[in-house]
């Protein structure tokens, strides 16, 4: 594969784990359970729009087929989005949303601060920028997994059961892949091994802070970052993507 | 399930160095550390603010509305105690 294919390849699976991410946290918009929480997730979903529209941008100049971040945004079809499987799975309830957002971040952060120091100018510029929003985002997430955790009997139990639950989408994050191992050679890009270090050991200190028991190692899904999603992403992308398709090149 | 209200806080914000916290509103909170995340995230997300105080309502010592002659109009016959004869020098802002 060659380097610049990689590269663009690498941004455009940064972007969509922004932009799906995103719109799961947009579902939430007024539902959430209180005021304050409802002002915080829209806030932090919009952190994430923020970034996927940098990303796209930059992708779209890697690419150098004038497409815009609207193009590549709402035009590819579900086999063309490379995300994460964990960051498509539904809201399900209050914690659910939480453990996927928890579990993410922990992850995230880590590889956007790797990211800071990669060689293209691009994507350390915007890693720069996303890091303050994610540290705090996290910061809050683990704050709420604590409260969760070590709440009620029911949270506890309920937070445990998310947690358990997601668990499964954990392993995709560091299995590298080609497109990994070129941008962390020849970019000097994220090292996953390491991160998965930093990972764990960040997840293993809030989950127990928050009496939780970390799930046993066990049967891992993987092929969102080729294209092979689960069930859930078509329903997400037909939402998101209508009017674009209904009406292309509709602005505001 | 009886919905339980969260106490409620009260939001002061410093809006740069050298200034002094304003009170900038209200909002629930399940605990102080939450009280500061939501007052970030309600009260600051235009660049409001360098610092951030939250405090419980219910620890405000609050003067009395009744009593808003008996406690502050004696003040206002008073003049002399106001420093209204001066000149504000141009260029200052926060006096």
């Amino acid at each position: 594969m060659k380097t610049d294919e990689a590269l663009l390849a690498y941004t455009l699976r940064l972007a969509d784990n922004a932009l799906i991410l995103s719109q799961r946290m947009v579902e939430l918009v007024a539902a959430e359970p209180e005021l304050e929480e409802e002002l915080a997730n829209a806030n932090f979903a919009l952190d994430f729009i923020g970034q996927a529209r940098m990303l796209y941008t930059r992708a779209g100049e890697l690419e150098g087929l004038g497409r815009s971040e609207d193009d590549l945004a709402f035009t590819r079809d579900e086999h063309e989005f490379r995300n994460l499987l964990l960051l498509e799975q539904p809201n399900g309830h209050f914690g659910d949303a939480l453990v996927r957002q928890f579990l993410f971040e922990a992850f995230y952060v880590h590889l956007l601060d790797a990211l800071t120091r990669c060689s293209d100018k691009g994507l350390s510029e915007i890693a720069a920028r996303a890091i303050k929003e994610v540290k705090y985002h996290f910061r809050h997430n683990s704050l709420w997994l604590l409260r969760l955790g070590d709440g009620t009997e029911l949270s506890h139990e309920r937070v445990q059961q998310s947690l358990d639950d997601a668990w499964r989408y954990t392993g995709e994050m560091f299995v590298a892949d080609e497109i990994d191992a070129v941008v962390q050679d020849q970019f000097d890009g994220p090292d996953l091994v390491e991160i998965q270090k930093l990972w764990r050991r960040d997840v293993e200190n809030t989950v127990r802070e928050a009496t939780l028991k970390l799930p046993e190692d066990q049967w891992m899904a993987s092929g969102g970052k080729q294209g092979q999603h689960s069930e859930h992403l078509g329903f997400l992308l037909a939402e998101m993507q209508y009017l674009q398709r209904s009406f292309p090149g509709a602005t505001w | 399930m009886s919905k339980q209200e969260w106490p409620l806080y009260e939001v002061f914000i410093r809006t740069k160095s050298g200034l002094s916290h304003r009170h900038a509103g209200s909002l629930h909170a399940a605990d102080d550390q939450m009280a500061l995340d939501n007052a970030r995230d309600t009260y600051t997300r235009r660049s409001e603010g360098v610092s951030l105080w939250v405090v419980r309502s219910n620890s405000i010592i609050a003067s009395d509305p009744a009593e808003t002659s008996a406690f502050f109009e004696p003040a206002e016959d008073k003049i002399y105690r106001h420093p209204t004869f001066y000149e504000i020098p141009d260029g200052v802002e926060n006096l």
